[in-house]
């Protein structure tokens, strides 16, 4: 991630007095660089082998822990089983993300609107917060009409409080002299809203985003252990529930390979979209300058 | 109303000379109960570069942005007796406001920041891109309109906000202790610049300020204030050459000035703690 959060382009610096002509900092020199790259692999491939050796060295059984290879060659063979597992909770996560994101965002404006509004909605907004979702998942597959509903349900809620707390954290941390300047300039609300506080929040939200994303992951995967679905339109949770029952420990392993590469490519697709609006002007996407 | 009241000119209206904005008798009470500011009436004409100035909690800033219109006067009134008033009783794009930090949005470029105004008072960024670089190149900033401001100096996102407020020709510019966290270099460049963007636009300046050496070097007017109350204490003409430089700074009439200016100061101090 390192390599994504920093900027390679020049930058003026401060320049400390007032001079007008900015002072250009070199790259990073190409060999630091590379090494930034090789240590992290090199660290990977280097435990993948010390799992391997120590399986084959001891000739550990499958069903308790398999090797590197039996966990690819099981990721191979059972494809056509856990590819739509896959897209399943591919599906939930994502689904769930989006509702929060939009619900979040909206619900956050709504709130820092008025006090009054935020008064009102809360004790709500608490109480949902602190029940740990697991509780709540019985209750859903009750209500909901099916059970993706409810996983969906479960995931959103979970995905939805950091991004709201964020952005209401976000919408109110604005510099109290621009909001002065926006009065002064006779800014409506809207304008002042578009043009100011949502940009001002944005390093919030983006702090949101990355946090709903990854326990958007985590609630789909634990909504469905508990809701236990069966059969047509199961998630990698059951296959996993699934293999694990059936002593079929490399399929096991495969979908968790599954699941943490969902949860990296998550963390990485927010961590870009976070970079691509901040890098600009935010000190969080900033490489620092001693 | 007394008879000799009724004598007087109408607010703002001093000689043949118009006033760009007049405070009448205005006080200030915040809700902490703290009297801000006590019947303080001043007549800012046209062309002048007045200076605020007094020890902390005197009012100055205060008074500065109630004329802003930001936050309105416990009692007592401000006019415009020259400019078109808008519904909330302030003159729209008439005044420019620059704070003690720059206040720039750092998600925005200098171009952006300097915009703002204009784009708030729905200019389309074609139409405003001439008085944009007109601004930037007044603040001696033209390279710069690409750069974000954590790429400038302390120095130099002051001068943005400058711009900024110059952006859209205002009658009267507010200044509430713009430089006071600048270093003494940077800071004397500024005042260098803001004299010469005075004199070339004939804009009038309200300052505000707690340097003797700062109001002494740019304005033709310095009133001074006291605290507890906040009230105008001493309302102090200057006449100084027109040209004023480096020269000027180490000349015998400076030195005049702020001998005076420093009295004035030392009396409205002593004056405001006997109160306390």
């Amino acid at each position: 991630m390192s390599e994504i959060a920093q900027p390679r382009n020049f930058s003026a610096a401060d320049a400390g007095t007032d001079s007008a002509v900015p002072v250009l900092r070199p790259e990073r020199s190409g060999s630091e660089r590379l090494l930034g790259i090789l240590v992290p692999v090199g660290m990977f491939v280097l435990a993948i082998l010390a799992w391997h050796f120590y399986v084959t060295i001891n000739q550990v059984p499958r069903y308790i822990l398999p090797s590197p290879a039996d966990v690819v060659g099981s990721l191979l063979t059972d494809w056509p089983i856990l590819l739509p597992a896959l897209l399943v909770t591919l599906r939930i996560t994502f689904s769930a993300l989006l509702l929060a994101l939009l619900g979040g965002v909206a619900l956050a404006i709504l709130l820092v609107q008025s006090r009054w509004i935020e008064l009102a909605l809360f004790p709500f907004a608490v109480i949902l917060q602190v029940t740990p979702i697991i509780a709540i998942a019985p209750l859903l597959l009750i209500y909901a009409p099916d059970t993706p509903t409810a996983l969906l349900i479960c995931s959103f809620l979970v995905a939805f409080f950091p991004i709201l707390s964020n952005m209401v954290a976000g919408l109110k941390s604005v510099d109290h002299n621009l909001l002065n300047l926006y009065d002064l300039y006779g800014a409506s609300r809207w304008q002042t809203l578009w043009y100011l506080k949502i940009p001002a929040a944005m390093p919030f939200f983006m702090a949101g985003l990355r946090i709903g994303g990854g326990l958007a992951l985590i609630a789909a995967v634990v909504a469905e252990f508990a809701a236990g679905s069966a059969g047509q339109g199961s998630g990698l949770a059951f296959r996993l529930l699934e293999a694990q029952y059936r002593l079929n420990i490399p399929r096991l392993f495969a979908a968790l390979l599954l699941l943490t590469a969902t949860g990296v490519a998550i963390f990485g697709l927010t961590s870009l979209v976070s970079w691509l609006v901040l890098h600009k002007w935010h000190e969080s996407a900033l490489k620092r300058e001693n | 109303m007394t008879l000799s009241e009724l004598d007087r000119p109408p607010a703002g209206v001093i000689g043949q000379k118009r006033a760009v904005v007049s405070m009448r008798h205005v006080s200030k009470v915040f809700s902490s109960g703290t009297l801000a500011l006590s019947d303080m009436s001043l007549d800012v004409m046209r062309g002048e570069f007045i200076s605020l100035l007094g020890p902390s909690g005197c009012g100055k800033s205060t008074a500065l942005r109630i004329i802003a219109g930001l936050g309105s006067p416990s009692s007592g009134t401000i006019d415009w007796p020259s400019s078109k008033i808008n519904k909330q009783g302030l003159p729209e794009g008439d005044v420019g406001f620059v704070f003690q930090e720059p206040t720039l949005m750092p998600w925005q470029t200098v171009f952006g920041n300097v915009y703002l105004p204009l784009r708030l008072q729905g200019v389309s960024k074609v139409a405003a891109r001439s008085s944009i670089i007109e601004a930037l190149a007044s603040v001696g900033l033209s390279e710069f309109e690409r750069a974000y401001p954590r790429e400038l100096s302390g120095g130099m996102k002051m001068r943005v906000s400058i711009a900024r407020a110059l952006v859209t020709r205002p009658k009267l510019l507010l200044m509430d202790e713009p430089f006071a966290a600048l270093d003494e270099i940077t800071r004397q460049k500024l005042n260098d610049d803001v004299l010469r963007l005075w004199r070339d636009t004939g804009i009038t300046v309200i300052f505000v300020t707690h340097s003797v050496f700062e109001s002494a070097f740019l304005s033709s007017r310095i009133v001074v204030m006291k605290a507890r109350p906040g009230q105008v204490f001493a309302d102090l003409p200057i006449t100084t050459p027109a040209v004023r430089d480096d020269h000027f700074r180490t000349s015998e009439a400076y030195r005049a000035i702020t001998d005076g200016v420093s009295h004035a100061l030392q009396d409205a101090i002593m004056r405001g703690e006997q109160r306390s």
